[in-house]
């Protein structure tokens, strides 16, 4: 009876947890999306503790305490900045935990696990320790301890791929005999320095698509914990997690033209910058007073925010500039790269959090065709998602990424700190055409100054229309 | 294969297909909630580290399980928190201005 009751609080959980993904799908019903997932979350952390097999309950409660002690200020006190980093070591926590587990009934059960039982148990912890150790990398990268340049060194997809395939190799030999135990430790230490390895060659362009990775192995990992306990509750969630890993790794290899393999073992942006070969063509620059007037003179204004934009704090000011011109009668968007910010969807959450409503901001498909009718497209630290290379340079790295069309506008404005590459390290065409105008300085610096010269002017007599 | 594996699989596929179905429908806009709610999603793999960890099964379970309790409960709370933060932030414009119509067609 008990074991039934608990059953069905599991059934409900999946159910509770599918909806939460349906929600999410607008922004509308997005949060009664996490309202039910914390409902789901709950039911079976509850139905759980109700479980036969637990006979202590001292160590569970100290662990839980000290966890919501930790999630606490992780959730409430994280800058939307450091969201990236965030959420890399919560895929490294989750992974860390189906890698214990998994570990835990390795010893528990060895010698008498089956074969199929072995097999997800070896993918578990594998998948779980190469998950910790890249994740906590890939969290570092990201909040700048370890170095955001890739280390890349001659030969190193075949060390990193034979300590994969040593790994697995050893899984291979315990799914025949499980009762070597003396190969369980030798996988977790390959597992772990694999990860190291596999985010260590990684650069900081690549960021989104590595975190993707990750999370859809913490998924995966979890996934084969359920296979593991016989817990059809986890097989599902990790599923769920699994493919949304998976779907968003998809969306930002597409959204630079790269394929798995590629970011994996090509070490993207590790090239040289091409020493010496300093760019001499001259720009035209711009003041922010001139700013303020051809931006006043503009109908329509497109904004492009990269993830510069965000370094420098700008976007607040940003926003009041957008608030500003609307004001005054000029129409504005925001165009948003998948790829700007250092995780899928990140800069619409800094924008969210300046205040700018979701209806002004628009994807690569919707905005592309709107570049041709608009007077002004202002770049705010956006560098390699407006590079027309993308389209006309074979020769360039970054070439076929789908780019923002910005050239295309009758007018650019860049602000920049100064002429130094993207993370992709290609020098920008954008910059050079007769249409472009630079306007240098700390963003969040020159957009105030442009600010105060937009208020010194009159008002339009459009505005009102 | 096992009728237990056998009906592990089939879920697993399914389930697979399911959140297939159901991500590729959140648009761009949400992704980095989306992650962070699957995250805290995942973090169920509480319900095996709590047995664990409570089963008296000698001292190496009960340690690895607690932690496991414990990096796992951290993700379900923080997760959660920061998912709602998000999402909060996402917000309409507040009085649609002339132009609001065109773009919502537009879109």
């Amino acid at each position: 009876m008990r074991a039934t009751l608990i059953s069905l609080a599991y059934l409900f959980a999946a159910g509770c947890f599918v909806l939460a993904l349906k929600w999410l799908s607008h922004p509308t019903t997005a949060r009664r999306g996490v309202k039910i997932g914390e409902i789901g979350m709950a039911v079976a952390i509850v139905a759980t503790l109700f479980q036969a097999e637990i006979v202590e309950y001292q160590w569970i409660l100290l662990a839980l305490v000290l966890g919501t002690a930790l999630g606490v200020p992780l959730g409430l006190l994280v800058p939307m900045t450091a969201v990236p980093q965030r959420t890399a070591l919560s895929h490294s926590f989750g992974a860390l935990a189906a890698g214990l587990v998994g570990t835990a009934e390795y010893y528990l059960q060895q010698p008498d696990l089956s074969k199929t039982t072995m097999v997800a148990l070896g993918l578990e912890v594998v998948l779980g320790f190469l998950t910790f150790t890249g994740s906590l990398m890939a969290a570092g990268k990201l909040q700048g301890i370890v170095m955001d340049r890739p280390w890349v060194y001659r030969g190193q997809n075949i060390v990193n791929l034979s300590i994969l395939v040593s790994a697995l190799v050893l899984v291979g030999i315990l799914v025949a005999d499980p009762g070597n135990a003396v190969l369980f430790p030798i996988i977790i230490v390959l597992s772990l320095i694999y990860g190291v390895m596999l985010v260590i060659r990684i650069g900081g362009a690549d960021m989104p698509t590595v975190i993707s990775l990750l999370n859809s192995f913490a998924g995966l990992s979890a996934s084969m914990m359920g296979f593991v306990l016989d817990n059809k509750l986890l097989i599902v969630a990790g599923a769920l997690d699994g493919a949304s890993g998976l779907i968003l790794s998809i969306i930002m290899c597409k959204a630079m033209n790269r394929s798995f393999a590629n970011v994996l073992f090509g070490g993207f942006g590790a090239e040289d910058k091409t020493a010496g070969a300093v760019e001499t063509r001259p720009v035209r620059s711009v003041d922010p007073e001139e700013t303020s007037f051809l931006l006043d003179a503009a109908r329509s204004v497109i904004v492009v925010p990269g993830y510069g934009m965000a370094a420098a704090q700008a976007q607040h000011k940003v926003r009041e500039l957008c608030d500003a011109l609307m004001k005054r009668g000029v129409d504005v968007k925001y165009a948003i790269h998948p790829v700007a910010g250092r995780m899928p969807g990140h800069m619409n959450v800094l924008l969210a959090e300046a205040n700018v409503p979701y209806d002004q901001l628009y994807d690569l498909d919707s905005i592309n065709s709107e570049f041709p009718q608009t007077d002004i497209v202002l770049v705010v630290g956006a560098n390699d998602v407006v590079n027309p290379a993308a389209r006309t340079d074979q020769a360039s790295p970054i070439y076929g990424m789908p780019i923002l069309d910005a050239d295309q506008a009758a007018s650019v404005i860049v602000v920049k700190r100064s002429m130094r590459s993207g993370f992709a390290g290609v020098d920008n065409e954008l910059f050079y055409l007769d249409k472009s105008q630079m306007l240098f300085g700390d963003a969040k610096t020159v957009i105030g100054q442009v600010i105060d010269e937009l208020s010194k002017l009159p008002a339009r007599e459009v505005a009102t229309v | 294969m096992s009728e237990v594996l056998e009906s592990s699989l089939f879920i697993f596929v399914l389930a697979s297909f399911l959140g297939y179905a159901v991500i590729t429908r959140v648009p761009g806009l949400l992704h980095t909630p989306l992650m962070s709610l699957t995250n805290a999603l995942s973090a169920i793999s509480l319900v095996g580290s709590l047995i664990l960890a409570g089963a008296g099964e000698g001292t190496l379970a009960t340690v690895l399980g607690s932690i496991a309790v414990f990096c796992a409960m951290t993700n379900v709370v923080s997760g959660f928190l920061i998912t709602d933060r998000m999402l909060k932030m996402f917000k309409r414009r507040e009085a649609p201005k002339k132009r609001a119509d065109e773009e919502v067609t537009a879109r």
